[in-house]
């Protein structure tokens, strides 16, 4: 792989443009690949859905951008969108002859950053690079928005998440930011100049993050450097421009979690509400899933959450576990200033109860999908089908109720959440539950809980395939300003759990990047899945992996057998791709599994399962 | 002179093709990619579009003589065949897909029979007229 694309690109960007172009149509492969080499981009072809997956996953950096059709023999094309997303966390354009807006609605939902109608122009793919500056805009908006030398030295140097192409499109952020200009030469040369530091990417699997919040629990948040996190993560090959870069990405995230809290005054934990009105959408996604979940009576009063974001978040877990929705939220709060014991309890009890219920969900459903822990990021409401709104909500769930409720029968997950100090989620997922449904479920500690007393954050991150959703702490009310982690794991989408959108995804605030969204949730997800799987012990989840959202069955068996191999590795950048997917397995995915999933997905907003 | 005129055979057929609606601006699109390295890019494509989607046709021959006719099956095959159609702007014949498709959704035999007849003269009339016309092109 030519890790350094960007200088042996001839000509100013966008020139150069790694593309990977899968359509099972030959005609119009053939004709793309016309007309993207017309644009200066190099083209890659291929007809198989899962001989893209393997393209992508043996030259991790080896695309800018992926181009599907989404009616494809092999595997449907919002399933390729969703691993593109989980597992390369690249843009996605879809592409299909069939305009209608329901699958253009669906293509969005599940992360396509555009959706081309065939027959396409060749001036519409003259400007796709935008999806990747974007994206790349994005994530180093994580980076950017902390104040400090740090942020930008990261993104100067193109740590950790970021690679080359990356790289470029930080200088580009700053660029950009001043004048969007796509012309623009100067714009260009800057790209260009980037090239030089490639890095690769960290991957910030559960295990990693987890070690990582408690080193920074430890060493008190306010006091906490890259230097010294790193040096009490332990962890060799973690560099300390890695843990800077994460470092950013959990403040913004904290400050995140923080701001919601400040906004909901009066009714505690509703940073919902605020959430909501602030997006509309996302919090109808998150609430969605919610409410059609409720079944379970479970009324959160400690969280307060607002009715619709938090309680659904609650709810979601208790309903969803029994439901067997896809998505399953399973909240985790800790709690920290009053609540220290309950906190800790009621987060196992909920976590476990959750999980507990995700994997009955997901088992249950059948669908396959079913219970994935969503873990919803509070902070991006923006995702999700504004029709998705549920009005139905629950109001809070009561953790008594929940514990009440916790110990299902089925399978065990055990979920520690850490007390305040570390929101240290274990899930274990009894290998026989998980068998076709991940659903992990996934602890969503206390992650971020910086400063013991105060912010408590939990990751609220709903994986699902409507879109990473995050809720961030809505558990406003408490004056530590307790987040509860929810998490939910859902197919899909679910907000990005991995390191960098996990935290950083809430930059979300804006309606955005549902692709950035949406694939990394699904990176996460997988994730999950096969972490859960493949350990059966602890997976830490720490709010970034919430979830396992194995879409399908299929899928699901692949990660787990994949997470086997991958938890081995260890907390390593792991190759997600090998790690949760297996082409062979996933490829079946039936296709009313995806129906039902979709279904439910609508309904559900947030808690979409993969959908067709 | 005879190279003009076959130029403007040419020209006048093309025309005339886009007139009776048996193509549309896609076509031009796939003559616009031609430069000095892909001289004949739009007859490739034609020509792979074709032979690729003969294999729609006698997908949908078969399926057409199920009874029942499996009409979920029906429209899936014909929303490909739509696709690859509209690659090389075959205009006609995606106005007809779109028409059995139609039939499809409202589960009538009968429309889709008579569609997909139609369909297949479409096609065939537009195969024999491209292939002249790339005939006159060379």
């Amino acid at each position: 792989m030519n890790k350094n694309a960007f200088s042996s690109r001839r000509g100013a960007f966008p020139a150069g443009l790694r593309v990977l172009v899968v359509d099972d149509d030959l005609t119009w492969l053939r004709i793309l690949e016309m007309m993207l080499k017309k644009c200066s981009y190099e083209v890659t072809t291929c007809c198989l859905a899962r001989e893209a997956l393997n393209l992508l996953r043996e030259r991790k950096d080896g695309y800018d951008i992926v181009i599907s059709d989404v009616n494809m023999p092999d595997m449907d094309g919002f399933k390729l969108l969703e691993h593109v997303g989980l597992e390369m966390d690249l843009p996605v354009i879809m592409m299909s002859v069939d305009g209608e807006t329901g699958r253009v609605m669906k293509g969005v939902q599940h992360g396509a950053c555009d959706y081309l109608l065939k027959p396409i122009r060749m001036k519409e793919l003259r400007n796709i690079w935008q999806h990747v500056i974007r994206k790349r805009m994005r994530e180093a908006r994580e980076f950017g928005s902390l104040k400090g030398f740090e942020g930008f030295q990261l993104m100067r140097n193109g740590e950790d998440q970021y690679d080359e192409g990356n790289l470029f499109a930080i200088e580009d952020m700053t660029s950009t930011k001043k004048r969007k200009n796509p012309d623009s030469k100067r714009d260009n040369k800057e790209f260009g100049d980037q090239s030089s530091t490639k890095k690769s990417r960290v991957v910030w699997s559960v295990d990693l993050h987890q070690n990582f919040v408690k080193a920074v629990n430890e060493l008190g948040f306010d006091k906490v450097g890259p230097k010294k996190i790193l040096d009490l993560m332990n962890v060799p090959w973690l560099t300390r421009d890695n843990v800077a870069s994460h470092l950013q990405k959990y403040r913004l995230y904290l400050s995140r979690l923080q701001k919601a809290g400040d906004q909901d005054s009066s009714s505690s934990g509703i940073q919902q509400s605020d959430l909501v009105s602030e997006d509309p959408a996302a919090s109808f996604s998150f609430q969605n899933p919610i409410n059609r979940q409720q079944q379970n009576d479970v009324s959160i009063d400690s969280h307060k959450y607002s009715s619709d974001g938090t309680l659904q978040l609650q709810n979601v877990d208790a309903e969803i576990s029994h439901e067997g929705n896809n998505l399953k939220a399973i909240i985790s709060e800790a709690t920290i200033d009053k609540r220290t014991e309950l906190p800790a309890s009621i987060q196992d009890t909920k976590t476990r109860e959750s999980a507990q219920k995700i994997n009955d969900q997901s088992f249950a459903t059948p669908d396959s999908e079913a219970s994935h822990a969503a873990v919803f990021k509070c902070t991006n409401p923006w995702r999700d089908f504004p029709e998705m709104q549920l009005k139905k909500h629950q109001p809070y769930l009561s953790m008594k109720d929940r514990f009440s409720h916790l110990p299902l029968p089925g399978t065990e997950h055990l979920i520690q959440v850490g007390d305040q100090s570390q929101a240290d989620a274990s899930i274990r997922s009894d290998p026989s539950v998980m068998e076709r449904e991940t659903a992990s479920c996934i602890e969503t500690k206390p992650l971020y809980a910086a400063d013991h007393t105060s912010d408590y954050a939990s990751s609220v991150t709903s994986i699902g395939s409507a879109g990473g959703f995050s809720m961030q702490s809505y558990a406003a009310d408490y004056t530590s300003d307790y987040a509860s982690s929810v998490t939910s794991i859902g197919s899909a989408r679910g907000f990005s759990m991995q390191s960098k959108s996990f935290m950083g995804n809430d930059e979300s605030l804006e309606p955005v990047s549902t692709s950035n969204f949406g694939r990394k949730t699904e990176g996460l997800n997988l994730n999950s899945v096969s972490d859960l799987e493949s350990h059966q012990r602890d997976l830490l989840l720490g709010g970034e992996f919430p979830s396992s959202a194995a879409p399908l069955e299929e899928d699901l068996k692949s990660f787990w057998l994949q997470g086997e191999r991958c938890m081995n590795s260890g907390l390593q950048n792991i190759e997600m791709p090998e790690y949760y997917y297996d082409p062979g397995l996933a490829g079946e995915v039936p296709i009313h599994l995806f129906d039902t999933a979709e279904n439910s997905a609508v309904d559900q907003g947030l808690f979409i399962a993969y959908d067709l | 002179m005879d190279r003009n005129q076959s130029h403007r055979q040419l020209a006048a057929m093309k025309q005339s093709l886009f007139d009776q609606g048996y193509l549309d601006e896609q076509f031009i699109q796939l003559e616009e990619l031609q430069d000095d390295a892909n001289p004949h890019f739009a007859e490739e494509i034609v020509t792979l579009y074709f032979r690729d989607s003969s294999r729609f046709i006698s997908n949908l021959d078969q399926a057409m003589e199920r009874n029942p006719l499996d009409f979920g099956k029906l429209d899936s095959i014909m929303h490909q065949f739509k696709g690859s159609s509209s690659s090389i702007g075959a205009q006609k014949v995606k106005a007809e897909c779109t028409l059995f498709r139609e039939y499809c959704a409202a589960e009538n035999a009968e429309g889709c029979m008579r569609s997909f007849q139609q369909l297949k003269k479409e096609y065939a009339v537009l195969r024999k007229k491209l292939e002249t016309y790339f005939q006159l092109a060379k």
